[in-house]
């Protein structure tokens, strides 16, 4: 089975970010942005045309598009789900 | 010597609240050499000897915007006496990442906590007290827009610069982050670093594989190999993240760490608070669009109708009263006729006239920083992206593009966080066709002339122009020139907040000050010019005919451009020329070359229209043109800038003016707003027809799948594609 990536979220759905993928610079830029693996990561909506998308983490909001968050990988095994209710939205 | 404090602070965190607080109305506003980031500099408010920097707003110390580079070559090539680091107290979390980085480089530092007073209200709490105790940096709980615990920020500040109270850093990493820090450190210990380089800041930058601290620093290649060679042993210890986000990875564990013993929270995380409620309606499914269009209706209503209007009416009588004094007097002093010419007609006209749309320009931008203030911007964005993307931009983009309605100068400088090359040099193309507040006048004039009846009617149709106009030119540059990948859109949604009245109203003076400040310099120096040329001949002698004026010949001669377009006097000509200073100068320099009844007998409906829409679209301003050439590097893409825009709107004038003039002889009664209206219904139609042929067309071939660009970018079943990112 392939890898989910944030893109397969559907809103409202939670989970936890293993790892990321993509271009070297951009990985960065989600990794300042708070995007390390082990974040609980929560799909609050898509925009209104469909793209992009608006996240909660660590205690805020975050847009990317679609292209984007399927360059994040999630976990959604039974060890990584456990680290959900660490304070975060 | 003055102590120098700098504000540093992510953006959304209250920086820009804190430092008016600070500093009160004491600031100046610049640039940081080199780049258009705006740079602010002021005084704090009881005690002129210290200075204020506000730096931009980021998220981290890495080189990649041009933001982020200002600040860390700020703080290490100026080493301010002091730091203050503004976090938002409601999210600690994403701020204090910023803070590690701050901590790094040395400086002596002080944390102010905002926004407690949302804390509260959440019924959460953070231990101050605890967090400066963890980090070794005292932090102070504040309210920026309060003005609540500031005095003692200031003081904790002041000591830190005058060497009184002293910093006890430590922040400790875990094992695996530490070991490979100390090696990294080892291995720089011989290294000569040059001074100004904190060993800290350079180890972590270092282990992140920032190549530009490893430049800046003069590192060996002998080095280099060794520090790679750690960070790959790290990289295999770290876990799954890779190599670039294993120290961010170690930052922010440690500051999960330390928000677990500062703060607590007592709400439910999943409960909805007030901001998300609002965003539910604003960005939701259904509900998004018609708020989003209704909130721009909104502010376009408020500066163009009625309260703009009125408050305009009000400015122009107290200008025609002080003309009326001066006439008095001037007539009184018995002064010559050129004396009186030039103080009525260039001084008066010319500034006047200007100077009676300073309440409009100054409600839209009240709305602009309103929007901005509340987080509705950013929504904005969010909203618009997809669309945005269509023509080769981004939902960023959005943010210039408004502004551009205002100014179409800070909408240029505006237009640097955008991520990609491409993106921002289409952003800086397009954004001059949002009609900037300065050609409002001339729509007024033309409007209140020859549409009196339908005068919204005729300015909202300029806006809409301006809008097709860069939507298909963005679509036309999409598919040839400006070919490319989109860049990345990241964008924090900061939560819904009242805006601060003291911060709008510095604001909307900054903005009113810069628009007076043009109207008493360039505005009055082009009005004296406009009036000399026109009054004056070759050889330098007074004319009674302005046909024989340097105006009259110059114009004369480029007139014939503009013949096709249906305004091929001298006096236009002579009037576009001077608004390349500033576009309002358009209708002084009417006013003064036609007098007040000239200019109903030179035009007819069809051709004031036709000079409006030129107006609209062609080459902005010179200070919006210094801007580009700044933006852009380069006079020669300055100028490509400004030729593609002028022949754009000499397209456009042309094909609506021969349009309108065909319709004028089938129906044979010469020029009337009859013509006007059809061929403005025609040619939208035509544009809106080719608008929708290129999405067909678009939607057509990815259907087809034919013609696929090389590599990944822009293939339709990227998303779905198993092969990506392989060779």
């Amino acid at each position: 089975m392939e890898k989910r990536t944030l893109r397969d979220l559907r809103p409202g759905e939670r989970a936890v970010v293993s790892a990321l993928s993509g271009e070297p610079l951009s990985r960065r830029r989600l990794a300042d942005m708070g995007i390390t693996p082990g974040t609980p990561v929560f799909l609050r909506k898509t925009a209104p045309f469909g793209d992009p998308i608006e996240i909660g983490l660590r205690g805020y909001e975050l847009t990317l598009r679609k292209s984007e968050a399927e360059h994040i990988l999630l976990d959604e095994t039974e060890k990584g789900m456990k680290s959900w209710p660490c304070g975060s939205r | 010597m003055a102590l120098r404090i700098a504000l540093i602070g992510n953006p959304n965190c209250g920086k820009t609240t804190l430092f008016n607080e600070l500093t009160g109305s004491s600031q100046s506003v610049g640039n940081w050499p080199g780049v258009t980031v705006e740079k602010k500099v002021g005084c704090l408010k009881k005690n002129s000897g210290t200075e204020i920097i506000d730096l931009p707003g980021v998220y981290s110390l890495s080189p990649y915007t041009m933001e982020e580079t200002v600040t860390r070559d700020y703080l290490i090539g100026e080493r301010p006496d002091a730091v203050i680091d503004i976090l938002d107290g409601t999210n600690l979390e994403r701020n204090l990442y910023l803070t590690l980085q701050v901590m790094e480089l040395g400086l002596p530092l002080v944390l102010a906590v905002n926004m407690m007073d949302e804390v509260k209200s959440r019924g959460d709490t953070l231990d101050c007290r605890t967090l400066g105790e963890l980090l070794g940096v005292p932090a102070a709980p504040i309210v920026a827009r309060k003005g609540e615990g500031l005095p003692e920020l200031v003081t904790l500040a002041e000591g830190l610069a005058r060497g009184r109270l002293r910093n006890s850093i430590h922040l400790c990493y875990d094992d695996n982050a530490e070991r490979a820090l100390n090696r990294i450190l080892c291995v720089l210990a011989d290294a000569h670093l040059p001074e100004k380089y904190p060993l800290p800041f350079c180890a972590s930058k270092l282990l992140e594989g920032d190549d530009s601290v490893a430049e800046a620093i003069g590192l060996g290649t002998g080095k280099r190999k060794e520090i790679a060679a750690i960070r790959a042993d790290y990289g295999r210890k770290s876990g799954p993240g890779g190599r670039e986000t294993m120290m961010a990875d170690a930052r922010y564990r440690l500051i999960g760490r330390i928000v677990g013993e500062v703060v607590t929270r007592r709400r439910d995380p999943q409960e909805p608070t007030l901001s998300d409620r609002i965003d539910r309606i604003a960005t939701g499914k259904w509900t998004a669009v018609p708020l989003f269009l209704l909130v721009m209706l909104g502010t376009f209503a408020g500066t163009f109708g009625g309260p703009g209007r009125a408050l305009g009416k009000l400015v122009e009588s107290g200008v025609s009263f002080l003309g009326l004094l001066l006439t008095l007097a001037l007539n009184d002093a018995g002064a010559p006729v050129w004396v009186r010419t030039l103080f009525l007609d260039a001084v008066l006209g010319g500034v006047g006239g200007v100077l009676s749309f300073l309440p409009q320009v100054s409600l839209l931008f009240l709305f602009l920083s309103i929007l901005e203030d509340s987080g509705y911007m950013a929504r904005a964005a969010f909203i618009t992206d997809r669309l945005l993307r269509r023509i080769g931009l981004t939902g960023r983009s959005f943010i210039p593009m408004l502004m551009g309605f205002g100014c179409t100068t800070p909408a240029i400088m505006a237009a640097k966080g955008m991520g990609s090359e491409r993106e921002r040099r289409l952003t800086i193309l397009l954004t001059p066709f949002m009609s900037c507040s300065a050609r409002l006048p001339i729509y007024g004039l033309f409007a209140g002339i020859f549409f009196t009846k339908h005068q919204g009617l005729v300015i909202l149709s300029m806006y809409l122009t301006g809008m097709l106009a860069a939507v298909l030119c963005g679509l036309l540059l999409k598919g040839t020139v400006c070919r490319g990948e989109s860049s990345a859109f990241v964008m924090e949604l900061p939560p819904y907040r009242l805006p601060a009245p003291a911060n709008l109203a510095l604001h909307v003076w900054e903005k009113c000050r810069g628009f007076l400040v043009k109207a008493g310099t360039v505005i009055f120096a082009m009005s004296v010019a406009a009036w000399f040329l026109q009054n004056f001949g070759p050889p330098l002698h007074m004319v009674e005919d302005p046909a024989e004026s340097f105006f009259g010949i110059f114009g004369r001669w480029i007139a014939p451009v503009f013949a096709p377009l249906g305004f091929g006097n001298w006096q236009s000509s002579a009037a576009l020329l001077t608004g390349l200073a500033a576009k309002e100068t358009v209708v002084s320099t009417l006013y003064i070359v036609f007098g007040d009844e000239g200019i109903a007998a030179a035009f007819t409906p069809v051709s004031a229209f036709s000079f409006m829409l030129f107006c609209l679209l062609y080459m902005p301003c010179m200070s919006a043109f210094v801007t580009v050439k700044k933006e852009l590097g380069s006079w020669w893409a300055a100028c490509r800038n400004a030729l593609f825009q002028t022949t754009v709107a000499w397209l456009v004038a042309f094909a609506f003016y021969q349009t309108a003039s065909m319709i004028g002889h089938i129906f044979g009664e010469g020029s009337s707003g009859r013509d006007v209206a059809l061929a403005a219904f025609i040619l939208a139609a035509f544009a809106l027809i080719a608008l929708a042929l290129s999405v067909l067309y678009k939607s057509l071939r990815n259907f087809i799948g034919g013609d696929r660009p090389e590599g990944c970018a822009g293939c339709p079943m990227q998303h779905r594609c198993k092969q990506k990112n392989k060779p």
